[in-house]
C-alpha cells in the first residue's frame, strides 16, 4: 500500500479491474497534485486508458480506492458521478470526439450548452479558447472539414471550456504527425498550465511526455513511479 | 563535428581574424560549448600547415588572435568534399548501456531497475530540451529536436529491452 499523498488533488491507491479472464490493472496507482501534468506511459494493453477510465470515474475499479479533492470516487452513486466529471473534468482522445453535425465552435461551446448556458455566451466563452489554441478561425467549418491537427485543437478548446481542474487526455496526438502533435502538445500545456488545470496525459510517445512535469510507467497493470524510483 | 572544417567554411565568405572566427563560431554553432582560444590556434596553424588557408594580415598588438586568415582554393575544394561526404551512421553497437543490462543480469542484480533508472534520466533530458525548444529560435528548436530523436531512439531501445529482459537473462546466464 502506498501511503496518501499530501496536497494531492486525486489519488488512485490498489486499483485492481478485470475483464474476464484479462487483468487490466494489478494494483496500479497514481496522485496528482492541482495543475500538475503527470505522463503516463508504457507498452500497449499494459492498462494506461483503463487507469485513465478508473481515475476519471468512466470505469469502476474491482477493487481499491479513488480519491478526488477529499471524496472518493468509488463509493459515488452514478449520477453524483457523472455530475463531477461534466463540472471538475475535461477529456481528449485520439479521435472521434467532436460531433459532425455541430460547426467547430458549437462543438466547443457543447459543455457550456449542456451545463445550462446561454447560447451567446456558451460561444463567446468557446470563442476564447479557440482562440487561445489557434483555432478561431475554423468556428463556422464542421470537424469533417478540419485537418487532424486542427480538431485536436478544436478538441482541447472543447475539453477546456468549462475550466476543468483535470485534464484527461489519453494519446491526444497519436493520430498526428509530429510536427502537428508537438503543435498541439505545446498548445495544450500551455492551456492547461494557464487555466490551472491538472494533466494526466497517457502516451507511449517519449517525446509527448516529455510535456509533462513527471511520469509513471504502467505495464502488465502495475504502475511505477518513475520519480520515486530513482 | 569537425572543427577545422567549420573554421574554413566560416572563411569562404571573406578573412577573419581568429578572435572573429571564435565569436561567429560560438554564435552560430557553439550553443553548450564555446571553443577555446587554444583550440582556434591549433586549429588553424594545422590548416595553414596544409594549406587551406593563408596569413592574410595580421593587425598591431600582440596574441595569435590578430592574424586575419584567408581561405585558399584548396580549402575550398576541401569544405566541397566534407560537406558530400555522408557521415558514417553510428550503429552504437555495445554501447554501455547493453554492458550495463548485461552486467546486472550476469550478477544477478535488478536489470529492469537499471532499465528504468536510465529511461527517468532519458526522460528528464528530453524534458530540458523540450523547454528549451519551446522557448528559443528556429536554430534551437533544430538543433534540440535533433537531440530529442536521439533520446527517444535510445528510450524505445530502453522499453524494448525491458520487455524483453526475461529472455535476455536466459540467454546471457545460460
Ligand atoms: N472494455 C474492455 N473489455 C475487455 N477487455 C478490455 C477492455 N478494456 C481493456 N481491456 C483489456 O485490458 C488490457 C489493458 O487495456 P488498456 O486499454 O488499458 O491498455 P493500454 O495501455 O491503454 O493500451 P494501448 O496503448 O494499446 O492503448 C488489455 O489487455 C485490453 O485488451
Ligand atoms: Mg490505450
Amino acid at each position: 500500500m502506498t501511503a496518501p499523498v499530501p496536497g494531492a488533488l486525486l489519488t488512485a491507491e490498489n486499483l485492481r479491474k478485470t475483464y474476464g479472464p484479462t487483468v487490466a490493472l494489478d494494483g496500479a496507482g497514481l496522485s496528482l497534485h492541482p495543475g500538475e501534468i503527470v505522463a503516463v506511459m508504457g507498452p500497449s494493453g499494459s492498462g494506461k486508458s483503463t487507469l485513465l477510465h478508473c481515475l476519471a470515474g468512466i470505469v469502476t475499479p474491482d477493487s481499491g480506492s479513488i480519491t478526488y479533492d477529499g471524496h472518493e470516487l468509488t463509493a459515488m452513486s452514478d449520477s453524483r458521478r457523472s455530475a463531477l466529471r461534466r463540472s471538475e473534468f475535461g477529456f481528449v482522445f485520439q479521435f472521434g470526439q467532436l460531433v459532425p453535425e455541430l460547426t467547430c465552435v458549437e462543438n466547443v461551446a457543447l459543455p457550456l450548452r449542456l451545463n445550462g448556458t446561454p447560447r451567446k455566451e456558451a460561444e463567446r466563452t468557446a470563442l476564447a479558447w479557440m482562440e487561445r489554441l489557434e483555432v478561431a478561425d475554423l468556428r463556422g467549418k464542421r470537424p469533417g472539414e478540419v485537418s487532424g491537427g486542427q480538431g485536436q485543437r478544436v478538441a482541447v478548446a472543447r475539453a477546456l471550456v468549462t475550466g476543468p481542474r483535470v485534464l484527461f487526455a489519453d494519446e491526444p496526438t497519436g493520430a498526428l504527425d509530429s510536427l502537428n502533435g508537438e503543435r498541439v502538445m505545446e498548445l495544450l500545456t500551455e492551456a492547461a498550465r494557464s487555466s490551472n488545470a491538472a494533466v494526466v496525459l497517457v502516451t507511449h510517445e517519449a517525446r509527448v511526455a516529455a510535456y509533462s512535469d513527471r511520469e509513471i510507467v504502467v505495464r502488465d497493470g502495475k504502475s511505477r513511479d518513475m520519480e520515486r524510483a530513482v | 563535428m569537425s572543427i577545422g572544417h567549420t573554421l574554413l567554411g566560416l572563411l569562404e565568405s571573406g578573412p577573419r581574424h581568429g578572435y572573429d572566427l571564435k565569436r561567429v563560431f560560438d554564435e552560430k554553432f557553439g550553443h553548450d560549448r564555446p571553443l577555446h582560444y587554444g583550440q582556434v590556434y591549433s586549429t588553424m596553424s594545422r590548416l595553414l600547415k596544409n594549406g587551406l588557408v593563408v596569413v592574410d594580415g595580421i593587425e598591431a598588438g600582440d596574441g595569435p588572435e590578430r592574424k586575419r586568415y584567408a581561405i585558399t582554393e584548396a580549402g575550398i575544394t576541401d569544405v566541397e568534399r566534407w560537406l558530400t561526404t555522408p557521415e558514417k551512421p553510428e550503429p552504437y553497437l555495445q554501447s554501455t548501456l547493453y554492458t550495463k543490462v548485461v552486467l546486472a543480469l550476469l550478477t544477478h542484480r535488478n536489470a529492469a531497475d537499471v532499465l528504468d533508472i536510465q529511461r527517468a534520466e532519458h526522460l528528464r533530458s528530453m524534458r530540458i530540451l523540450t523547454d528549451r525548444k519551446r522557448k528559443g529560435d528556429l536554430a534551437d528548436q533544430l538543433i534540440c529536436d535533433h537531440a530529442l530523436f536521439h533520446l527517444e531512439a535510445d528510450l524505445r531501445w530502453l522499453e524494448l529491452t525491458a520487455a524483453r529482459l526475461d529472455r535476455l537473462r536466459e540467454a546471457v546466464t545460460r
